[in-house]
Parts: structure tokens; C-alpha cells; sequence
């Protein structure tokens, strides 16, 4: 034995040895402690980065990296993010899930998609950590009675009936009115829900156009032009969508190209919003109405998101997909900094209780009901309007005058 | 519903059809004369596409103009993986090629992924939005344009497969390996043109196909799947077969969308695919299996 060997043998004696190994009993014993006092928290990021919804998801992720600073100036705790691509695909999001869980991933967040976000919720259950929901709209997610589940994004009825009155307040303030529609809808689990949630809301809605025909297509369809033909042959004024980013950019081709413009647009979903639909269509691109959960221009949270994706991502409009995946950051954030644990119960008891009142999505704030669901979100009507995004309904949330009916397409070339 | 609707989706149906021919052709002619079966074809496809895109976006080089030197870049790539990387495969299990070109589809489109990225890339051509009216019947110009470049690119191969001494050299490998080794053919270098052809076809059905497909990296493996379904329909191995097979399964999901609903389109094809595999498992052009 050296000398040196001597001498530690010598400084370690028993009541030191006993007294490490209750500190490292102690350590391993309560990591979340550890952790609270200082170390990020572990948020595994479930996004379709890849398939059909690439595009979205990409966009999705951007409110990801727009928000580390934005947090930190306000007072958040450091995330530490786990980022993992769900393919768009459900199995894919259920695997990739478990897998950032025994990562180490010690909450949730995604997966912009109703069908992904349901396996990740079950996988998130049943492993009992908290699964923050930046975007989906399908009610059952919270009806399940989970307690590890949170979404802070308004379900398929409340989008509904915020839309069917920001459309009557748009005809009436126009004095242009459809008589009738023709409903186009994509047949994933989020269309689906949508077209029942239509059935449930159309008929106390009240409104003054009729739904002339149902039409459901696959939104990874390479080919939309006899969905169009046959929404064109029924006649009715206007178009009625329910759809994805790639599907909306081809329904517009497909309208122009059979010389078809309808009285407008009325979107109930993502795709005719987003920068891509409006940087491949141009001119093309501008007249749709999109009614969604939206952000509040005017709350400060709204101008640094704005502020930093302006700097980030020049000539990207800040949209839905940016401010729902940063508000569930904020959620997670808020939740860690009042748990001061990154213990999975204590954290969900957090995000319980959460009243987040200075956010950016139009309504009051941040709080959850008791199916984890917050019900307190506005939605709002938005229209593409020269390659920007201006709300137009409802009053008092408006930044611009609603142009109703849309521009023939023919006389935009 | 007035017939006007019958006739513009029947027309838009045989459009999409001819192109889905073309594309499935090359599929048909390297499977007909080396009797291998390219598992990634589609994914082969698009990355014509993304060169027409890169093409069309840096030059402002149209595509339909870029088909013929697309094509040529896709027979040397095809001749010289023919003979480097497919050859000492051919004699092997089938099992064996299945992995190999699977392994060059999963290649390909994690490579796409990564160079270019999820997003859809179009190619927005002066056209790109315009039609054709015609009384009551609205043709989409660049369905008509692809269509039409499918079929001169199909008779072109014909042409060589029934006219040329080398197209015939090939049918002769074809039809008969030993016998093309006896009368002195170097089937090697036979099935290197084969294998060349084929990829030319892909590579021109690559940049028509642009013209009325957005192309993203999961484009592959749907293509390919699409490619198997009209070539097994049409009758593997014949290259009048991978048209009409094309032609009929465009027809099919057109009229499928009109009289049923368009999110069941995918399935009256498969549908077709399941009667011909029982009724006539050669397909509709194949020869009696023996």
C-alpha cells in the first residue's frame, strides 16, 4: 500500500465512512430534491418532426426553441428538453414515449395530433408522469379520467362554437351570407372528431347556411382534385374545411385549377394559416378564414414570443403552433418552480393548481378544470391577408377588417 | 350531380393513370429482364424529384425539360449500381435482394430527410396553376402535359424494346438467360442496361411527377407500394401491362372518389389488386405462371 493509500485509509475513518454513506443514501434516496435545487427539469418534446405532419411539427418545435430565454427572463426554471420525433405515427409516439421515460424524461409535452397525443397520454398514465397537451383537439384525451394528463387547448366542441359565432358576427357585420356549404374534411382522428363535433354543435348553432354534403378524404392523399370536383358540383357557396397543412395547399391548387371560387374559406383547423401554405401560394393563399384557439396580440407574453420569433425565424408570422407549445413549456416551468420538485406526483399537483394569468392565448389565463382540461380558452377568427395573419372576430380582439366574400382567385393572376 | 363532373373526373383519372404507368414502368422492365425486384423504386423516384426541384429552383429549369437529362443521370447511376452493387445479388436468395434494396430505400430517405429537410418542395412553374376549358370539361394543363410526356417516354421504350438490336438483345435475355449466353450476348452488361433503363424511366417519371406532386421524403415508400400494386395488377415483368395497370388504378381511385366517398379511394385499388391476384394471378398483361 503507498503511502499516499495510508493516508486516506487514515483520514477515512468509520464515522466518516458511516456519515458519506448516509449523504449518498440520502442523495440517491431523493433525487428530486436534488434536482429542485438548482438542476433543469426533464421535459421529453414529442412532436411529428417527420411524415405527413413534418411541417407542423417543425413549426411546432420552434416555439420549443424560442422559449428557454423567455422563460428564464420570467423568473422560470432552466428545461432541459428531450426532444423525440413521433414520425407521425401513433405507434411510433407511444414507443417514443416510453423510451424518453426511461431516459429519464420527468414530464411530457406534445404531439400536436389528437390520435398521437391519446397513445402518449395512456403510456404517460400509466408510468405516472405528467404529459402536458400543447395541441389537440380531441375530446375523449380528457375524459378518460386521467391524473397525469393536462391540456391547455380547447377541445373540438368549444372550437366550434366560438367559430360558428365569429362567422355569424363576420356575415353580419358584412351583410354577405352562404347559404350553403360543402364540409371537407380530413379522416385522421382529429378531422373525424371535428365532423362529430359538428354534428353535436350544428344544429344549436343556428346558422344561416345549410351543409349541403359531407366529403371525408386521407389527408396524405397525393391527389385532391375529385374531393374538389365534387364539392364544385354540389353548388354550395361556400367551402366548410376541416384539414392539414399539406391537403390545404392542395385543395387551393385544386380550386384554382377547375375554376371554382367560392364565397370563402371557413377553416376549423390548422393548414391555411401556416407560413408554408402561405409562402407556396402567394397571392393564392390570401382570402381564407381560419377560426382558432389563438394568442392575445396584446399581453406582453404575446409580444416577446412575437419579438423573439421575428429575431429567430425572420418573415415567420407567430402562430398558433409556436404559443401552444410554449405556453405547455410555461405550464411545466410554472408547475416546477411552485413543486420545487421534479418528483412526478408533486408535479402534477402543481400543474392542478396552476393560474397562470400573464400567457399569451386569448382568454383569461391558464388554469385546469378537474379532467385536467383547461376550459377557459377563447378562440378567434383570423384571416391570410397579403402574406400576414390578421384577426377580424371577435370584437374587441380585432386588428383588422374583415374582407368577406374572398377575392376570385382569377382575379388575383 | 350534373355528367359534366363523370367526364372531368374520368379525364383527371386517366391522367394521373398514365403518369402512375410511367412510373411503375421501370419497376416492370428491370423485373422483366433481371428479375429483381426494386423495393426502392419510389424512393429512387424522389430523388428525381428533388433534383427537378433543385433544378427548377436555382436555374429556373422547367422539369418537363429536365426529363431527358434526369433520365440519362439515372441510367448511368442505374448501370453502374447495376453492375457494382445488384450484380453479385442477382444469383443469391430473393431474400437477400428484398434487404439489400431495402436498405438502399431506408438510405435513401433518411438521406432526403436530411438534406432537404420534412417540408414539402414544389416546383411552381408559369403553368403550374393553369387549365384547359373545353365546353364543360376542365383539364388540369399540367396533368396533360405530365400525361402526355408519360406516353411519349413509354412509346420511346417500346419502340427500343421492339425495334433496336440492342432492345431485342435484352427481350432475348429476357426471354431465355441461357440461351442469350449461347448465341454469345454479354448478359452481364445486358442486365447493367436493363437496370439503367429502368432508372431512366424512374427518373423521368421523377421529374413529370413533380409537376403535380408535392415531393416529401415519405413519398418513397408510398410510391413504391403504389408502384407494386399497378405493376402486380398490370402483370409483372410487362411493360404494356405497367401502363395499362396504371391507367386503370388512376381510373379506379378517380371513379372510387366520385360514387363512393374519397377517403375509401386507397382501398377500391387494393380492392382491384385482391381480384386480380385471385382471378388472374399473372395480371391483366403477365403471362400464365406455370
Amino acid at each position: 500500500m503507498s503511502s499516499e493509500m495510508k493516508g486516506f485509509s487514515v483520514m477515512v475513518n468509520r464515522r466518516r465512512l458511516l456519515a458519506g454513506a448516509a449523504a449518498t443514501t440520502t442523495l440517491l434516496a431523493s433525487p428530486a430534491i436534488v434536482r429542485a435545487q438548482g438542476a433543469a427539469l426533464k421535459v421529453g418534446v414529442l412532436l411529428p418532426r417527420s411524415g405527413a405532419q413534418a411541417g407542423i411539427g417543425q413549426d411546432c418545435f420552434r416555439g420549443v426553441e424560442i422559449a428557454g430565454p423567455i422563460l428564464k427572463a420570467n423568473g422560470y426554471p432552466d428545461l432541459q428538453i428531450m426532444s423525440a420525433d413521433t414520425e407521425t405515427s401513433v405507434d411510433t409516439a407511444r414507443s417514443r414515449a416510453e423510451k424518453l421515460i426511461a431516459d429519464g424524461a420527468q414530464l411530457l409535452v406534445g404531439a400536436f395530433d389528437s390520435g398521437q397525443s391519446s397513445a402518449i397520454a395512456q403510456v404517460a398514465e400509466q408510468k405516472g408522469i405528467p404529459f402536458v397537451i400543447n395541441i389537440a383537439a380531441a375530446p375523449p384525451i380528457t375524459e378518460q379520467g386521467y391524473k397525469f394528463v393536462f391540456r391547455n387547448f380547447p377541445i373540438a366542441g368549444s372550437i366550434l362554437s366560438d367559430a360558428f359565432a365569429n362567422q355569424k358576427e363576420i356575415f353580419a357585420e358584412t351583410g354577405v351570407t352562404p347559404k350553403s356549404v360543402v364540409f371537407l374534411h380530413c379522416n385522421d382522428t382529429f378531422g373525424t372528431a371535428m365532423k362529430n363535433g359538428i354534428g353535436a354543435v350544428f344544429p344549436k348553432a343556428n346558422m344561416p347556411y345549410a351543409i349541403k354534403e359531407t366529403i371525408a378524404y386521407d389527408p396524405t392523399a397525393r391527389d385532391l382534385s375529385v374531393e374538389i370536383s365534387k364539392a364544385k358540383a354540389s353548388g354550395a357557396d361556400a367551402l366548410l374545411v376541416v384539414s392539414r397543412l399539406n391537403d390545404a395547399i392542395l385543395l387551393t391548387r385544386e380550386l384554382v385549377k377547375q375554376r371554382w371560387s367560392p364565397m370563402g374559406i371557413l377553416s376549423m383547423g390548422p393548414g391555411w394559416y401556416e407560413d408554408q401554405y402561405l409562402k407556396t401560394l402567394g397571392k393564392l393563399g390570401d382570402g381564407p378564414l381560419s377560426f382558432v384557439p389563438w394568442y392575445d396580440p396584446n399581453k406582453k407574453l404575446s409580444k416577446q414570443l412575437e419579438a423573439a420569433v421575428e429575431k429567430k425565424y425572420p418573415g415567420v408570422n407567430l402562430n398558433l403552433n409556436h404559443v401552444y407549445t410554449f405556453e405547455a413549456l410555461l405550464i411545466a416551468a410554472d408547475a416546477y418552480k411552485r413543486a420545487k420538485t421534479a418528483d412526478p406526483k408533486a408535479l402534477a399537483d402543481a400543474i392542478r393548481t396552476t393560474n397562470i394569468t400573464e400567457n399569451t392565448t386569448a382568454g383569461p389565463g391558464i388554469s385546469f378544470d378537474a379532467k385536467g382540461q383547461n376550459d377557459k380558452l377563447k378562440n378567434v377568427a383570423i384571416q391570410n391577408r397579403g402574406g400576414k395573419l390578421v384577426t377580424v372576430a371577435p370584437k374587441g380582439s380585432t386588428n383588422a377588417k374583415v374582407q368577406w366574400p374572398m377575392l376570385a382567385y382569377d382575379k388575383r393572376r | 350531380m350534373s355528367a359534366d363532373i363523370y367526364l372531368n373526373v374520368a379525364v383527371g383519372g386517366l391522367l394521373t393513370g398514365l403518369i402512375y404507368g410511367l412510373m411503375a414502368l421501370g419497376l416492370s422492365v428491370i423485373f422483366g429482364v433481371v428479375r429483381v425486384v426494386n423495393f426502392a423504386h419510389g424512393e429512387m423516384m424522389t430523388v428525381a424529384m428533388y433534383l427537378a426541384v433543385i433544378l427548377f429552383a436555382n436555374y429556373g429549369l422547367d422539369p418537363l425539360l429536365m426529363m431527358l437529362p434526369i433520365a440519362v443521370l439515372f441510367f448511368v447511376a442505374g448501370y453502374l449500381m447495376q453492375l457494382g452493387l445488384i450484380n453479385p445479388f442477382i444469383t443469391r436468395p430473393e431474400y437477400m435482394q428484398f434487404i439489400l434494396l431495402l436498405a438502399v430505400a431506408i438510405i435513401i430517405v433518411n438521406g432526403v430527410l436530411i438534406v432537404f429537410g420534412p417540408d414539402a418542395q414544389t416546383v411552381q412553374t408559369s403553368y403550374a396553376f393553369d387549365s384547359f376549358a373545353i365546353g364543360p370539361l376542365i383539364v388540369d394543363a399540367t396533368k396533360l402535359y405530365a400525361g402526355l410526356a408519360a406516353l411519349v417516354v413509354a412509346s420511346a421504350l417500346f419502340a427500343f424494346f421492339r425495334f433496336a438490336p440492342l432492345g431485342k438483345a435484352v427481350r432475348a435475355c429476357a426471354d431465355n438467360q441461357i440461351g442469350a449466353l449461347v448465341v454469345g450476348l454479354n448478359v452481364k452488361r445486358l442486365y447493367a442496361l436493363s437496370f439503367g433503363l429502368g432508372l431512366a424511366c424512374v427518373g423521368a417519371a421523377g421529374a413529370i411527377i413533380v409537376l403535380v406532386v408535392d415531393v416529401t421524403p415519405p413519398l418513397g415508400p408510398a410510391y413504391t407500394l403504389l408502384a407494386f400494386v399497378i405493376v402486380i395488377t398490370g402483370g409483372l415483368g410487362s411493360m404494356s401491362g405497367a401502363l395499362i395497370g396504371g391507367v386503370l388504378i388512376g381510373l379506379t381511385e378517380a371513379m372510387a372518389g366520385l360514387f363512393f366517398t374519397p377517403s375509401a379511394k386507397s382501398m377500391f385499388a387494393f380492392a382491384i389488386l385482391v381480384l386480380v391476384l385471385l382471378f388472374r394471378p399473372q395480371g391483366i398483361m403477365g403471362q400464365k405462371l406455370s
